[in-house]
């Protein structure tokens, strides 16, 4: 009896949000605000991928200090610290319980499809008709792993970092990374330290401090604007929602996790990964350019805090202004890696995630499977997105990014509500 | 007294590229471009190449006119030096696509050129190429770049525009990565 009661409409709901993460949370906080009934599904438990998807050591990018989410922040006494995956569980299920969100756990969301004014939503548990549609399901669902990989010898373990857990469960031997952002060279690093030798593949990265004049850069990154910085006015958006994330790492000594760091610990650079042919993994001749490019542009960030210390007067209160080391390429880069020799073991795919809308029956996605959308309002009416790198603004995929975006995608989303026909004139077939 | 506004103009019609690039955004199909060239053997290894015809924007294109270049080796090795080698064929590429690339990235930052200069350096080591040694490869060892900007930017700004210009290089992406080759023949 039950799986068939489960079959039934489970409700009719001005809006529902998909994913409780912090960025669904925070769009239902505003909707609670504004007495808009709304219920969010939940493949899992709140924060999911923060709980099951994350490697072990894995900290936040952003100090505590800035960790807040609508009417709610961290308290503690370690604002200068970054928190543990299971630290930031914990502070969004905290958020979860004082925002009384509505959230339906375990609801796996299999089918979006527009009917009448609205949205009919399939689950694992029952059948919704809806007003409107907030798709929070974050934008680092799947893994991105290039069509090359299937060329890699079977002899060597490839692994994804959704998959990476820790350097124990690899087997012993050389690791091949691919990918130099945040992610890759956190295992890189830690993977050195377990006694493997790494090789990084290296592509296009950025590169910044992690603390400078005697702050995290987040900090500085946040006064001068740059976190603030709209996707109307930022110069090319579509590039600047490509960018990889920064390499940082959040760790009790502030280190600045950069290339020079790991060279001079005996890591390997390579290009960027291009092809593989015989089982040879064939890398781009283009690292020192890719290096130079990430190089300039960290000195083109610093003039920025410069100036901004300049203009406020501050300079005297601070530390004096620096400039890095540029990254040192030493001798001629590698451009092939013999994979078949057994000197790799173990290739860990760092190359980034996509969301996963394969659930999603409304032609919203442009050629590259990217949902259309003008700063979070989707090209469907009713339809929203939240969680994306520069969304709406720079900040719009991290924890306190999330604020100001559901803000403001919560009065579009009330406006509309208003506008259109109320959910009862539905003619529903389900 | 007046200021003068000082019109930045390296030649380069960069609203028409970024009207492009806004167009071919919009229709994918319009950006897929196929280069040719044809070649005939003259004599020994003298070769002539021509260029004219390309297909770009959904249609069959031309250029102005043919471009006829000749390719042969020097007399050290016993040719009869009708044109420069092949292989620095492949250096006049990467220079011509990175100096124009150069140029059009400065005209979009609005930086004024005065001079751009570029030297190239190729070690070979041609003992790959007449099989005396397997382990040599017969291409290039390198390629060093030496630009030398005269430009209205600092030094970082110039150091930026080259970055930029390898970075959307056609060519410099054709040297450092690895492109499938498929070469036919038959008999005629």
């Amino acid at each position: 009896m039950k799986p068939a009661a489960e079959k039934l409409l489970a409700g009719f709901v001005d809006v529902i949000v998909i994913g409780a993460g912090h960025s669904g949370l925070a769009m239902s906080r505003f909707l609670t605000m504004r007495s808009i009934e709304h219920v969010i599904l939940e493949r899992g438990e709140v924060a999911n991928s923060w709980r099951y998807e994350r490697w072990d050591s894995l900290r936040l990018l952003t100090p505590n200090y800035l960790s807040r989410l609508p009417g709610y922040q961290y308290v503690g006494e370690d604002r200068d610290g970054y928190m543990s995956m299971q630290e930031v569980v914990a502070f969004i299920d905290g958020f979860a319980e004082f925002a009384r969100a509505p959230v339906k756990t375990g609801t796996e969301v299999t089918s979006v499809a527009a009917t009448g004014n609205g949205y009919h939503v399939i689950t694992n548990k029952g059948e919704w008709i809806t007003r409107a549609v907030v798709i929070a399901s974050g934008a680092f669902n799947l893994p991105t792993v290039p069509a090359v990989s299937a060329a890699i010898p079977n002899t060597v373990r490839q692994i994804t970092t959704r998959d990476y857990r820790n350097p124990n469960a690899l087997e012993d031997g050389g690791v091949l990374i691919v990918g130099a952002s945040a992610t890759g060279l956190q295992l890189a690093d830690e993977i050195h330290d377990s006694g493997r030798p790494v090789t990084v593949a290296v592509g296009e990265h950025v590169r910044m401090p992690r603390v400078y004049r005697g702050y995290d850069i987040q900090r500085w990154m946040e006064r001068v604007g740059l976190l603030d910085e709209s996707y109307e006015t930022v110069d090319d958006i579509r590039r600047a929602r490509r960018v990889p994330s920064p390499q940082l790492v959040g760790s009790d000594n502030r280190v600045t996790l950069d290339l020079n760091r790991l060279t001079d610990k005996g890591v390997r650079l390579a290009g960027r990964l291009a092809g593989m042919r015989d089982g040879t993994a064939q890398f781009s001749g283009s690292l020192r350019n890719v290096c130079a490019l990430a190089d300039l542009k960290q000195g083109r960030m610093l003039d920025a805090i410069d100036t901004w210390i300049d203009e406020k007067g501050l300079a005297q209160e601070l530390e004096p202004a620096r400039r890095f080391a540029p990254t040192a390429v030493n001798g001629s880069s590698s451009l092939g890696l013999d994979l078949k020799s057994g000197e790799i073991r173990t290739m860990v795919w760092a190359t980034g995630y996509r969301p996963d809308y394969s659930w999603l029956q409304v032609p919203v996605l442009d050629r590259k499977g990217q949902i259309l959308h003008d700063g979070g309002v989707a090209a469907a009416p009713g339809m929203y997105v939240m969680g994306l790198p520069f969304l709406r603004r720079r900040k719009s995929s991290f924890i306190h990014g999330a604020e100001d975006d559901a803000r403001d995608l919560s009065e579009h989303l009330a406006a509309y509500l208003d506008q259109t026909a109320s959910l009862r004139s539905f003619k529903v077939a389900v | 007294m007046s200021t003068q506004e000082v019109a930045i103009d390296n030649g380069v019609n960069v609203e028409a590229l970024l009207g492009a690039r806004e167009a071919l955004t919009e229709a994918p199909e319009a950006a897929a471009f196929t280069w040719r060239a044809s070649s005939t053997w003259v004599k020994g290894t003298h070769a002539r190449s021509t260029v004219e015809k390309f297909f770009g924007l959904g249609e069959e294109q031309s250029h102005r006119t043919a471009y006829q270049y000749d390719t042969d080796h020097p007399e050290i090795f016993a040719s009869e030096d009708n044109g420069s080698t092949p292989v620095e064929f492949v250096l006049v590429g990467l220079a011509g696509c990175l100096t124009a690339g150069i140029a059009a990235v400065a005209q979009n930052r609005g930086i004024q050129l005065h001079s751009v200069r570029a030297t190239l350096d190729a070690p070979m080591d041609i003992q790959g190429i007449l099989g005396i040694d397997s382990d040599v490869r017969n291409g290039f060892a390198s390629i060093k770049v030496n630009y030398e900007i005269d430009a209205d930017a600092a030094e970082e700004d110039i150091q930026a525009l080259v970055a930029q210009s390898q970075k959307r290089s056609a060519v410099f992406d054709i040297v450092t990565n690895p492109t499938d080759v498929h070469v036919g023949v038959r008999k005629v």
